[in-house]
């Protein structure tokens, strides 16, 4: 037994000393590595799941334009925490040497990230966290986000809701980040159109007791309500509406994600609701109905938001490495190739601010039949104001 | 506030209280009974209102989903108590604190993997979709007013029970004195496993009732079961009078918190219960 070990240790060295001596500058015929930081397991697990298979399909379909190199992914679990993703990020960063990280999925997680990837080698594509931060004051040459600021799907609806002829509003989120950011965006352009928000309402998250709130905007009885809630809490609070009578009564307008996956669950309840969103299911152009009967063939179920968002990930590495013959070994030119490329996306064809975030179209949806049916395009090629970004 | 808001309000509170009283009471319950600590007790919860969505799913019926929910949860709690919560009658609550957050882990994988991680809904059932008209434009569930009436009966059903049965009477003896009902020659294990299952299925049959008003997500057992700590620690450990009293103040503090200080909403719960334990440190109703 003790000799066994002895063995076993010998040859342990002695691979791990192979492995110091390998050069660590990577070579054109090395695979690139992709490190991937999403949540596998735990209230987003389906997220990241849907966002990996996106990514996945992407670089496989386009395969062919890496110039002959091929990709490595090294998937870690985040778990959705923020707490464990400094440790991941620099261990991609530091131990795999990961020429992207794509992640995360969670704006808290995102932060943690940055701190630790701003301004070094590895290049960081977000293909979900929508904090404003991420592409305004934090942003960095090397941080770039294919998704949304959370600013993005809010705004616009500042407008759709002034020209329907709302004068008084109630805003109403969960009292946290990306909630505040969803209600300061929705209120910037309602009322510089002249609209007055008379209420907002900040829920304790994850509270998801909305009674007390709704009998009180009922007794107020404004033109409509805006709100950003997503996930179990959006199923929650659009059933209350309608269960307490405030729908058909009060319109209900939300950023997209209240009826982004939830509708099934929801049922009748959402019926007739209105959101902006830079993407809907049903969007009808050819991109995104090959999209999606491609991904249903891969992965026997429908596509969705997050599975966009990983596949116009993928696109955007597969661009920039095609643009430079396959060598990325350097970073400067990768950057600018990264932020001069246009993607073709399931949503419409988008490119980069100067912040690294989606110059991308707003949509406005409506629910129909349990499908978020576009009606309008309500603001073409949004540029989100990147306060704070000095780059 | 105008009279209206308040008695709204004041329903608002009542309900969600009398919805928190059905969760507490089988926590207190098994902690009074057997001084078992079950902190998967929300899991329970969860596993309820997954069970009730699954056979409204494949029966089509809220009635028989809930009633074949129960059974289910029943023969949980057996299954439990008899393989795993038995070993820690002897042992500290550390120990019982221990093995119950494990359960937690286990029945989180467990929801994950049979049904997923979306967001699910259950269609209030028709027999009680309708509302009735409070203001121009507010309207209450019928749905919701039969919950409230529902808890109301399972409290007047375990108050009869425990003070007017043969098996309240095992029940209150084995909280007071366990080695001298085990002398009159009462099989204690067999009352155990029993109380134990009743726990659980109270908290399964809340899930379910509560199923049709909210939405089914992964992690909705943790929630609640905070809210029941609390309820139970205001009312005294144990309690099955001060978990009504309990659940009733906690409700009411909670929604009327929501509309009046909503930035100390958050809190309002945990001060309530701070400023009873500095009056009654064993709570309201100790046993």
């Amino acid at each position: 037994m003790k000799k066994n070990n002895k063995i076993i240790n010998t040859i342990l060295a002695g691979v791990t000393t192979l492995t110091l001596c390998t050069p660590a500058t990577a070579t054109e015929t090395d695979p690139i590595k992709v490190g991937v930081m999403l949540p596998f397991s735990g209230v987003y697990g389906g997220l990241g799941e849907a966002t990996r298979n996106g990514l996945k399909m992407a670089l496989k379909e386009h395969a062919a334009d890496l110039e002959g190199r091929t990709i490595e992914f090294i998937e870690m679990d985040t778990e959705a925490r923020p707490d464990r993703a400094p440790e991941i990020a620099s261990s991609l960063l530091n131990k795999s040497h990961a020429d992207f990280i794509v992640g995360p999925v969670h704006s808290g997680v995102a932060m943690g990230m940055i701190k630790v990837l701003k301004d070094k080698d590895s290049i960081m594509i977000i293909p979900n966290a929508g904090a404003n931060a991420a592409t305004g004051p934090l942003c960095a040459p090397n941080i770039f986000r294919t998704s949304f600021s959370a600013w993005q799907p809010s705004y616009p609806m500042g407008k759709v809701a002034l020209d329907a002829g709302y004068k008084k509003v109630v805003t109403m989120s969960w009292n946290y980040g990306f909630g505040k950011e969803s209600l300061e965006a929705f209120e910037e352009s309602f009322t510089a159109g002249g609209g007055d928000v008379v209420k907002k309402i900040l829920v304790p998250f994850p509270k998801t007791e909305f009674q007390a709130y709704l009998s009180e905007i009922a007794s107020i009885k404004p033109d409509a309500v805006f709100v950003f809630f997503a996930g179990g809490g959006a199923v929650k609070f659009v059933k209350d509406y309608d269960a307490l009578g405030l729908k058909g009564k009060i319109p209900l307008l939300g950023s997209g994600f209240l009826t982004e996956g939830t509708l099934e669950a929801q049922g009748q309840a959402a019926e007739g609701i209105l959101t902006t969103l830079h993407y809907a299911d049903s969007l009808n152009n050819p991109t995104n109905n090959s999209f999606r009967q491609r991904y249903a063939e891969n992965f026997g179920k429908p596509s969705d938001l997050y599975a966009v968002q990983g596949y116009d990930t993928g696109l955007m590495i597969a661009n920039a490495v095609k643009s430079l013959q396959g060598d990325i070994s350097d970073r400067k030119a990768l950057i600018s190739a990264l932020e001069n490329t246009t993607i073709n996306s399931p949503r419409g064809d988008f490119t980069f601010s100067k912040a690294h975030n989606p110059i991308q179209n707003i949509y406005l949806r409506e629910v129909v039949y349990g499908e978020n049916e576009v009606i309008q395009l309500a603001a073409p090629a949004l540029e989100d104001p990147a306060r704070g970004c000095k780059m | 506030m105008t009279t209206t808001l308040f008695i709204v309000q004041l329903i608002n509170g009542l309900q969600y209280g009398l919805l928190l009283f059905l969760i507490a009471s089988g926590l207190t319950l098994v902690f009074g009974v057997m001084g078992i600590l079950n902190l998967a007790h929300g899991s329970m919860f969860m596993i309820g209102a997954y069970l009730a969505w699954y056979f409204v799913e494949h029966t089509g019926s809220f009635g028989v989903s809930a009633v074949v929910s129960a059974i289910i949860a029943l023969l949980l709690g057996i299954l439990i108590e008899r393989t795993l919560i038995r070993h820690l009658y002897r042992r500290n609550h550390l120990d019982q604190v221990l093995l119950t957050i494990g359960m937690i882990f286990v029945f989180n994988a467990l929801q994950s993997i049979l049904w997923g991680n979306d967001p699910l809904g259950v269609a209030v059932p028709e027999l009680l979709s309708s509302s009735i008209p409070l203001t121009d434009i507010l309207e209450y569930p019928v749905y919701r007013i039969f919950v409230a009436i529902f808890c109301v009966f399972i409290a007047i059903v375990m108050y009869y029970t425990i003070n007017k049965t043969r098996l309240g009477m095992l029940i209150r003896a084995g909280e007071s004195n366990r080695e001298m009902v085990e002398c009159l020659g009462i099989d204690i294990s067999r009352l155990y496993t029993v109380v134990f299952a009743i726990g659980v299925m109270l908290a399964a049959v809340a899930g379910v009732i509560a199923a049709p008003m909210t939405s089914i997500v992964p992690g909705m057992g943790e929630h609640i079961l905070i809210a029941c700590f609390v309820v139970v620690v205001i009312g005294g450990m144990g309690s099955i009078k001060g978990a009504f009293i309990g659940a009733l103040l906690v409700g009411l503090v909670d929604t009327f918190a929501s509309v009046l200080v909503p930035q100390l909403s958050s809190m309002m719960i945990y001060i309530l219960m701070a400023f009873i334990l500095l009056l009654k440190p064993q709570g309201l109703f100790s046993s």
